[in-house]
């Protein structure tokens, strides 16, 4: 939104990338809260104390791979329940290990606490912030703590609203607000887009991720179909020497 | 495995999901730290932000029918023109609820 084309090694305030952070998070804000809502609501529905729900989405923070959880949430909690949602949390879960992949280069660069604590904050939305503001030169590692704790503040909000609200809430659909973070992640396609050659690796991807979702039941279509387009991407920039930045 | 963990169980439960998944935040970076940035890997890597995305969004749209097919095409028209994250949004999503208010 503001400045991309400022220096980037250049030095700046802390609470100047910290804002920047949170005005870059502010668009995609209004999906979190009401996934959160979602997610609150399906706590309070089996059981969970509002301290543990509060404790399960600062800790947890994984949308998907909760909400598939409390879908699954025993009534009875065994070892092996345990067990299984410690499974369940790590295929869900499986897309942010790509992500965390693809930090290297960025948090590569910087002393191990900040990169570890950074870590702990990664969801789609952080990253895909992240990836884009680094794409445009930036390197300012408060912005992205700016974007990523806006996500938690949102999150945490709409999952304590959410709690208390249980199903009072609204249907989300019926204002589009279900849709938000998919239409964020098209929107950041745009800046994303890097010449023609990067977008068969885009084709490869999209079509490889519809057909292992007819095949393959989870959520196994988005590990498949980012692994084969970054592959294939990665392969064809390659063989295309200008194409590197 | 059968005995039952009580109130405590869901702590067991949430701490598990907690660990598992930092495991899984921080393990892709901490591997990168064994593999050499070589030109090759750093052009894969540069690829898979986009398709992340279209791994996400594709199969959503197909499914999603036209609502979602509407939004998202939305949000990349005025982001494609505007260059503003916010404004895409807000007309992927306006766009949205209109075709959901109008029909389907």
């Amino acid at each position: 939104m503001t400045d991309p084309e400022s220096l980037p090694e250049r030095p700046r305030p802390l609470m100047a990338g910290f804002s920047h952070g949170i005005r870059l998070g502010l668009p995609v804000t209004p999906g979190v809260i009401v996934f959160g809502l979602v997610v609150g609501a399906a706590s309070a529905r089996h059981g969970l104390s509002f301290i543990q729900n509060l404790a399960m989405n600062i800790f947890v923070f994984s949308g998907i791979a909760q909400l598939v959880a409390l879908e699954a949430w025993p009534q009875v909690i065994t070892w092996g329940a345990v067990a299984t949602l410690g499974v369940l949390a790590a295929v869900i879960g499986a897309r942010l290990f790509l992500m965390s992949v693809s930090m290297r280069p960025w948090f590569g660069t910087l002393p191990a606490w900040q990169s570890y604590l950074g870590l702990t904050l990664l969801t789609d939305a952080s990253w895909l912030i992240a990836m884009r503001y680094y794409g445009e030169g930036g390197r300012d590692v408060a912005v992205y703590f700016g974007a990523a704790l806006m996500m938690m503040a949102g999150w945490v909000a709409g999952a304590c609203a959410g709690y208390l609200l249980g199903g009072l809430v609204v249907e989300p659909a019926r204002y589009g607000l279900d849709l938000v973070l998919p239409v964020f992640f098209a929107a950041m396609l745009v800046p994303l887009w890097a010449g023609r050659r990067r977008a068969y690796g885009w084709i490869v991807a999209g079509i490889v991720a519809v057909v292992v979702e007819r095949l393959v039941p989870g959520w196994w279509f988005i590990v498949a179909g980012s692994v084969a387009g970054a592959l294939a991407g990665g392969y064809l920039d390659e063989a295309q020497p200008e194409a590197e930045e | 495995m059968t005995a039952d963990l009580g109130t405590a169980g869901i702590w067991f439960a949430i701490a598990a999901m907690a660990l598992v998944t930092y495991a899984i935040r921080a393990g892709g970076f901490l591997l990168m730290g064994y593999v050499p940035l070589t030109r090759r890997v750093r052009s894969i890597l540069n690829a898979l932000p986009g398709a992340v995305v279209m791994a996400i969004i594709v199969p959503l749209a197909v499914r999603g029918g036209v609502a979602a097919i509407v939004a998202i095409v939305v949000s990349l028209v005025a982001m494609t023109l505007g260059r503003n994250d916010l404004l895409a949004v807000v007309c992927g999503v306006g766009a949205a609820a209109a075709v959901r208010a109008l029909a389907f």
